[in-house]
């Protein structure tokens, strides 16, 4: 047992070779960052990857106008901290531009407008690689993914006929307009994350932490209050402690009722949790098949 | 759930293992039994698979919908790509490649495979060992695989009889002998109600044997890495940042092979330039002993050129290098391989071209035994080919080591992977 790693150590090592493989294989990759908390995993891991050389790509984050401040002030400071370069592409642009359709309604979402922004800004900057941190444990379309990812021209994902992926050998070839995502973290689980976040002492969003918000309570489920919701009749606000399992836009994120205030506490207080971790994602309970629709057609 | 505590859960052992057998077989409803007995099912899963307006109980529950997934695939009624799934127990984290039975989608069966550290098939007690039972062990013990767990399933509709899993034991003893297997164990089981998969079946007294969930947590851990062959793989040349020079910078990579320390005499290959590890390290810090599968930088005592691709491996326990060489293929496209056609190959973290020089024979996978004078193979053939590669590779015999032996196949012109080699 003396040379042996344990089940942490060896999705890192997995995890650090896809990178390095993602970075000799593509010219222009990109790392897709959304200040969620494994975006944070991923770039610690790609920091260990090319070490003592800086970070060799560019972030992309998808700014849909209906971030969380707190997210777009997490992912501004981590950029000085790990000396970055940022590309933000914004859904708004796309709909300005016609190129994408608001959602109307109560459960008006900017969720798939995304694919549009993020495919138009693929296109845009000739990025043959997005490098995401999806893991194959959120959802059943995602447990079949690969570490390298084909995407065709228009952004399409063909879950008929997916290349072979053998050993550890990665196939990133592709004609031009073609593109590739690449999920180093495809194996590792919501409970490895959150534990090598505790391990590597990693930074993560304020949101993760049990904090004071403006909430209502819809379907059972408790959500943010902003400027971007329309309350229905018998709705109310009301100021609750909660905080945030996972989480996107602030209109399609529930939150939780919960006191935990450190990754410790976070780790304990999911130990005893049955819910599945996007089960509180609205994006994802329009059907049963939603993630592998908007998957086909570019989403992340 | 609550005595998951932080310092338990690192010290968990990873295993990788690969669920196969023919279509129809249970493997749905075993791996997701496996996945409901051992906890590993969220509420809304459970919720999505019971029956509405019936009670809730055990009965009511669809397992195998927990594993069954892409719309693409429902409406075709059969699995098409691999899926991962994730469970945990006291002293071991899995990660289950749940592989297509269809022979149509073997590449998928292949890609699953090929990564496992031991493999369960399925048997389906009422037919027996099948073609898919014969294609899919021969595939995993060419992918050296050394452990095979048998589940013959659906015991409850042959009266769960100890005969005939005798007689399916015996049978496929006799297939399994021509293999090189270390190790196969055979459970009697029934998924669709949870006999010896977690809990003991009183159905089957006559099974003095494990129940699969304990042979799981029991399984010796491969141990199949190689750690007597220094090989490392140079995948990545560290620059210096500032002024984007490599002297003495080191190279980059994981360990394929063999245990690394500072002051062991390497040779840098195919160019053969001998010199001395000064250190290893990592983001972490200083590394005494790099292995398998450890990622990490090495640094030498002299400023010598290295490029990726490049391998790194001890002095006196040297790989081949060589040009031509023969392997072991896995044909996975309908575009059919033939000779003298021209691939790009991908061995390590090295690319080039190569042409296939001969194909010597195929192999019947129900006989194991080879078909010569074939001119060509076809898609989920299996065959040994002479390959001739543009520039000489770095290579040891897949038998002894899985990373440095194997190769994939790459057409030039749709640029997907067609072939699996493994280096004979």
């Amino acid at each position: 047992m003396q040379h042996h790693l344990n089940h942490i150590k060896l999705l890192e090592s997995e995890s650090v070779y896809v990178i390095r493989e993602a970075a000799a294989q593509f010219i222009n990759a990109v790392v897709l960052f959304s200040g969620g908390k494994d975006s944070v995993v991923l770039l610690h891991l790609a920091r260990k990857a090319f070490w003592p050389e800086k970070i060799p790509f560019t972030l992309l984050h998808i700014d849909t106008g209906h971030n969380f401040p707190e997210t777009n002030a997490f992912r501004d400071a981590m950029m000085k901290k790990l000396e970055l370069k940022l590309m933000v592409a914004y859904v708004q642009e796309s709909i300005d531009s016609g190129r994408a359709l608001e959602e109307s309604g109560y459960c008006a979402s900017r969720n798939v407008l995304q694919s549009v922004t993020l495919m138009d800004a693929i296109t845009k900057n000739s990025i043959d690689a997005a490098i995401g941190g999806a893991r194959r444990d959120e959802d059943k379309s995602r447990a079949k993914e690969r570490f390298f990812s084909f995407r065709d021209k228009a952004g399409r994902w063909d879950p008929r006929n997916q290349r072979p992926e053998l050993w550890r050998i990665y196939n990133g070839r592709k004609k031009p307009g073609e593109h590739f995502r690449v999920f180093p973290l495809n194996n590792w689980t919501e409970m490895d994350i959150w534990h090598y976040i505790l391990l590597e002492n990693l930074e993560i969003s304020p949101l993760y932490f049990s904090h004071n918000r403006d909430c209502f309570i819809r379907n059972g489920m408790i959500y943010t209050y902003s400027d971007f919701i329309k309350l229905k009749t018998g709705e109310k606000v009301q100021n609750l402690r909660v905080r945030f399992r996972t989480f996107g836009d602030m209109t399609c994120s529930g939150a939780m009722l919960s006191t935990a205030g450190t990754v410790k506490e976070i780790i304990d207080e999911m130990a005893v949790s049955q819910k599945a971790e996007r089960s509180s994602r609205l994006d994802d309970r329009r059907s049963d098949t939603s993630m592998e629709e908007r998957k086909t057609t570019g989403y992340f | 759930m609550a005595a998951k505590t932080t310092d338990n859960y690192l010290g968990r052992e990873l295993l990788r293992f690969a669920a196969v057998g023919s279509v129809d077989d249970g493997k749905s409803t075993l791996i997701g039994r496996l996945l409901y007995d051992s906890g590993s099912v969220y509420e809304e899963q459970l919720e999505a698979i019971s029956s509405p307006g019936e009670t809730p109980g055990d009965d009511q529950i669809n397992l195998s919908l927990l594993t069954d997934s892409l719309r693409a695939e429902r409406e075709q009624g059969i699995t098409i790509d691999v899926a991962y799934r994730y469970f945990l127990t006291a002293k071991r984290k899995f990660i289950i490649a749940d592989t297509p039975g269809h022979i149509q989608y073997t590449r998928n069966m292949i890609t699953g495979a090929s990564n496992a550290d031991f493999v369960l098939i399925l048997i389906d007690a009422r037919k027996g060992v099948v073609e898919q039972t014969h294609r899919h062990t021969y595939i995993s013990s060419l992918l050296g695989i050394k452990h095979l767990v048998v589940c013959v399933n659906k015991m409850d509709l042959v009266d769960y009889r100890e005969d005939i899993f005798e007689l399916i034991k015996s049978n496929f003893n006799n297939f399994l002998f021509k293999l090189d297997y270390t190790d196969v164990l055979f459970i009697p089981v029934c998924a669709l109600y949870g006999d010896n998969v977690v809990r003991r079946s009183g159905k089957m007294p006559w099974y003095k044997g494990l129940t699969l969930l304990n042979l799981l947590e029991t399984i010796p851990l491969s141990g199949d890495e190689n750690l007597n062959d220094q090989r490392f793989p140079v995948q990545h040349v560290v620059q210096d940042t500032e002024t984007g020079h490599t002297s003495n910078m080191g190279c980059a990579g994981t360990v394929a092979g063999g245990i690394f320390k500072p002051g062991d005499h390497v040779v840098i290959l195919p160019a053969q330039l001998h010199t001395t590890i000064m250190s290893i390290d990592s983001f972490d810090g200083p590394v005494e002993q790099a292995f398998p599968p450890m990622s990490v930088r090495i640094i030498f005592t002299d400023d010598v050129e290295i490029c990726r691709g490049d391998m790194i491996a001890g002095e006196d326990n040297l790989p081949f290098i060589s040009r031509d060489f023969d392997v072991m293929l896995c044909w996975l496209n309908s575009k059919k391989l033939l000779p003298d056609n021209k691939y790009i190959i991908k061995h390590t973290t090295c690319e080039t071209q190569c042409y296939v020089k001969e194909i010597r024979y195929k192999v019947d996978v129900n006989t194991l035994s080879p078909i010569a004078g074939i001119t060509e193979a076809g898609q989920n053939d299996i065959a040994r080919v002479a390959l001739s590669a543009t520039q000489p590779l770095v290579f040891d015999k897949f038998q002894n080591n899985r990373i440095t032996g194997s190769i994939i196949l790459i057409d030039e012109l749709t640029n997907e992977t067609v072939g699996a080699g493994m280096i004979i």
